[in-house]
C-alpha cells in the first residue's frame, strides 16, 4: 500500500545557502530515516539522502524548496529535514558529523 | 615494427613482452575496457570508494583530535560523498554503458560536477568547493592505482616495464628479478627510472615521448639501452640481430668485470681511490661485491617505507640492514642514509598532510623526519643496533642548516641513551655524516664540517637546487647540468672545507658514476666516490688510466671555464685523450 506523501514548503535560511556543511548534515540526518526524502526545486527532484545530489543543487539562501517524504517514519523525517533547512546555522551541531 | 628514439640511461639490450603502467596522477587518458572486464572494473571502483571513504574518516578523526571538530567536519563531508549511492551509480553507469575504465569514469563524473559548480558562477558559494571535488577524485584514483600496483607486485613472468614515468613507490614494488628493462615517455638522465635501472643493472631508455598508445600489454618489445631505442613489435630480422647482439654483450661484460674487479682503483702515479657502491635494495650489495666496491657509500632506505599502509617496524629496518652487513662483511663500511622522501610520497592516512605548492622546497627528507620523531627514532634505533654487527655509518639527507644537523645529532644521542638503558649493544663511535645537497649546506660547509665525521655530496639535488631547475621538466632540463661552473665552485668549496677539518668527503650523486667527470673529481681533491655498482668498472678504468697530475691539470682548467657546455666539451676531450675507449 503506497502511503500518501507528506509535503511541506520551506525556505533555506542559512545565509550561505545549502553549502557543503549543512548539506552534509542534511544527508546524514535523512539517511537515518527509512522514508524516502525528496527535495524539489527549480524543476529538479533531488534525493535528500544523497549529498552528491544536494550539493549539485547549489541552492542559495532564500530559495524555496518543496520537501516530500514517503514512508513509515515520514512525520519525524519531515520535521527533521525542515528543521535543518529553516535553521540559520545548523553547523553548530557538529556531533551529527561524527562517524557511526 | 616501430622504432622510437629516447635517451639511453642504462646500457644493455632487453627483449620481452611489454608491461604497461598507466600514467600517474589525475590526467587520466580515455581508456576503454573489454566487455568481459566491465564487472571487474565495477568491483575495483567499489573497493576504491570504500578505501577512500575509510581514509577520509581517519583524517576526520585525526583532525578532530588535533584541531577541533569544525575542521574535521570537512573530511566527514568527503566520507559521506565517497559513500554516496548516487555518485557511485553515476560512475558505475559509465563503466557499464560506455565500457570506461574505472579511472576514466571517475574523472568524467567528477569533472561534470566541477563544470556544474563553475556554471553557478564565480561568486556562488559552491564555486569554492571545487577543491573538495578534486580531493575526492584524487583519493579514489589513488586507491585505484594502488590496486594496479598490487598486481604489479604479483608480476610472475619476465617483462619490460613501459610507463609514462615511474614513481619511486612503483619501482619499489617491482620484483627486480622479473623486470628486464624500462622504457618511459618522460624523464631524463637523472630521473628516478634512470637511477633504478642503473641500480638493477637493466637496460633503460627514457624521454621517448608519447608511445603508450601505440602498443598493448604483452606486445613484444626491444629496449636498446646502448643506442636509446625502443622497438615495438620487431620484424624477424631485427629480432634475430638483437638476440645475437645481446648474447655477445653478456659474455663481453662478464669478461670485463672479472678482469677489473680485483685490480686496485689506483691512478698511474699510485694514488688510491676508494670506490663505494650506491644501493637501493639489500640484494644489490651483492652487485657491489661483484663489481669490486670496497663498501656501500649510500644505502637508500626509502624502499622500506614505500608502497605500504604502515610504517616499517624497527625489526624490519634492522633485518634490512643486517642483510647488507651479512653480504658486505663486518669490515667494509656501510653508509645508511635516513629516510629521504617528501610527505607527498606517503598515503594521506599515514602522515598529516598539508597541500604543498612546491614539494621540492617543502616538508621532505630530514625536515619530514624531524616532524615525525617516532618514525625517525625507529630508524635511528635500528641503525644503531645494526652498528653492533658491522662498520655501519649514519648519514642525514637534505640538511640545509646547522640547526637541523644538531637536532638530528641530539636525537641520535637520545636514542643511544635509550639503548644504553636497555642494555642493547651498538657502536659508540658510530660515524655521523651529512649529505651536502642544498646550496646553503655547501656554503656553510666549514661550519658543518666541525660537527660531522664525513660529507657526502649529493650532486643530483645540489644541481637541481643550485640552478633552480627541475630535472624532470623537459622545458628547463637543459639548465640542469652537473658541469655547470656554479655547481663546480660549490663542490670545490665543500671539498676544501672537509680537508681543512680533516673529515672524509665523497660524491654520491649521478655525477660520480659518469666517467666524464672522474678526472675532474680526482683533480678537485676527491679520493672517495660512491657509485651505482654498474658503473664501478668504467670509473675504475678511468682512474687506472690517468695520473693525479693529469687530473689536477684538468680540474684547474675546467674551473676556469664559464659555461656548462664548455666544461662538458673540455672534460670529454680530456677523457678521450687519456682513456680513448671509455666514452661512447
Amino acid at each position: 500500500m503506497q502511503a500518501q506523501p507528506l509535503i511541506e514548503r520551506v525556505t533555506i535560511a542559512n545565509p550561505q545557502g545549502l553549502h557543503l556543511r549543512p548539506a552534509t548534515i542534511l544527508a546524514i540526518t535523512a539517511q537515518k530515516f527509512v522514508s524516502d526524502i525528496w527535495l524539489i526545486a527549480s524543476g529538479q527532484r533531488i534525493n535528500g539522502k544523497s549529498l552528491w545530489e544536494l550539493i549539485s543543487l547549489g541552492a542559495a539562501c532564500g530559495t524555496e524548496l518543496i520537501v516530500e517524504v514517503v514512508g513509515s517514519d515520514a512525520p519525524l523525517a519531515l520535521a527533521a529535514v525542515v528543521d535543518i533547512l529553516s535553521t540559520a546555522s545548523p553547523e553548530e551541531d557538529m556531533d551529527s558529523l561524527s562517524p557511526g | 615494427m616501430e622504432i622510437k628514439r629516447g635517451i639511453p640511461v642504462s646500457p644493455g639490450i632487453a627483449i620481452g613482452p611489454a608491461l604497461i603502467l598507466d600514467p600517474e596522477g589525475v590526467r587520466v587518458p580515455q581508456r576503454l575496457v573489454e566487455a568481459c572486464q566491465v564487472q571487474e572494473e565495477v568491483h575495483r571502483l567499489r573497493s576504491a570508494l570504500a578505501a577512500a571513504a575509510r581514509d577520509a574518516r581517519s583524517s576526520q578523526q585525526k583532525v578532530d583530535h588535533q584541531l577541533g571538530r569544525q575542521f574535521g567536519a570537512i573530511f566527514a563531508a568527503h566520507a559521506v560523498l565517497l559513500e554516496d549511492a548516487t555518485l557511485e551509480q553515476e560512475i558505475v553507469d559509465l563503466i557499464l554503458k560506455q565500457h570506461h575504465a574505472a579511472e576514466y569514469a571517475v574523472s568524467q563524473v567528477v569533472r561534470r560536477a566541477i563544470k556544474r559548480f563553475s556554471d553557478f558562477g564565480e561568486q556562488h558559494f559552491m564555486a569554492s568547493r571545487v577543491a573538495d571535488l578534486r580531493d575526492i577524485e584524487r583519493s579514489i584514483l589513488y586507491h585505484l592505482s594502488n590496486q594496479r600496483r598490487e598486481s604489479l607486485r604479483h608480476l610472475r613472468q619476465q617483462a619490460i616495464v613501459l610507463a609514462h614515468d615511474l614513481t619511486p613507490s612503483e619501482t619499489a614494488e617491482l620484483d627486480p628479478t622479473f623486470v628486464q628493462g624500462f622504457a618511459t615517455e618522460s624523464g631524463g638522465r637523472t630521473s628516478h627510472t634512470a637511477i633504478m635501472a642503473g641500480a638493477l643493472q637493466i637496460p633503460a631508455v627514457v624521454g621517448i615521448g608519447p608511445f603508450l598508445d601505440d602498443l598493448a600489454g604483452g606486445d613484444l618489445v626491444i629496449v636498446d639501452g646502448n643506442d636509446g631505442l625502443l622497438i615495438i613489435a620487431p620484424d624477424p630480422h631485427t629480432l634475430a640481430r638483437y638476440q645475437a647482439a645481446r648474447s655477445e654483450l653478456i659474455s663481453l661484460a662478464s669478461q670485463q668485470h672479472s678482469q677489473l674487479r680485483d685490480l686496485p682503483a689506483c691512478t698511474r702515479d699510485g694514488v688510491e681511490i676508494t670506490l663505494l657502491g650506491n644501493i637501493e635494495f639489500p640484494h644489490e650489495s651483492q652487485n657491489c661485491i661483484e663489481r669490486g666496491a670496497v663498501g656501500v657509500g649510500l644505502y637508500r632506505t626509502e624502499f622500506l617505507y614505500l608502497g605500504r599502509q604502515t610504517d616499517p617496524s624497527e625489526e624490519e629496518h634492522f633485518e634490512a640492514y643486517k642483510d647488507v652487513i651479512h653480504t658486505m662483511g663486518a669490515k667494509r663500511p656501510i653508509v645508511i642514509r635516513t629516510l629521504d622522501l617528501g610527505a607527498d610520497k606517503f598515503p594521506p592516512n599515514r602522515v598529516s598532510q598539508y597541500p604543498e605548492r612546491n614539494p621540492f622546497l617543502g616538508l621532505r627528507s630530514v625536515r619530514f623526519c624531524l616532524r615525525n620523531l617516532t618514525l625517525f627514532k625507529t630508524q635511528l634505533r635500528a641503525i644503531l643496533r645494526a652498528s653492533a654487527f658491522g662498520n655501519v655509518r649514519v648519514m642525514f639527507p637534505m640538511v640545509s642548516t646547522l640547526l637541523e644537523l644538531r637536532q638530528c645529532k641530539m636525537l641520535l644521542a637520545e636514542v643511544k641513551e635509550d639503548l644504553d638503558e636497555e642494555g642493547i649493544p651498538f657502536d659508540r663511535d658510530l660515524q655521523v655524516g651529512t649529505m651536502i645537497e642544498v646550496p646553503s649546506a655547501a656554503i656553510m660547509a666549514d661550519q658543518l664540517a666541525r660537527e660531522v665525521d664525513f660529507f657526502s655530496i649529493g650532486t643530483n639535488d645540489l644541481v637541481q637546487y643550485t640552478l633552480a631547475a627541475d630535472r624532470s621538466n623537459e622545458q628547463v632540463a637543459s639548465l640542469y647540468s652537473a658541469a655547470d661552473p656554479a655547481v663546480l665552485k660549490l663542490i670545490q668549496q665543500v671539498v676544501q672545507a672537509a680537508n681543512r677539518q680533516h673529515i672524509e668527503v665523497n660524491v654520491c650523486g649521478e655525477m660520480s658514476a659518469d666517467p666524464i667527470f672522474t678526472l675532474l673529481l680526482l683533480g678537485m681533491g676527491l679520493r672517495t666516490l660512491s657509485i651505482t655498482p654498474h658503473n664501478i668498472p668504467v670509473v675504475k678504468k678511468v682512474i687506472r688510466s690517468v695520473s693525479l697530475t693529469d687530473a689536477e691539470r684538468t680540474a684547474q682548467e675546467a674551473l676556469q671555464l664559464e659555461t656548462a657546455r664548455d666544461v662538458t666539451n673540455f672534460l670529454r676531450e680530456q677523457t678521450r685523450r687519456l682513456v680513448p675507449d671509455v666514452l661512447h
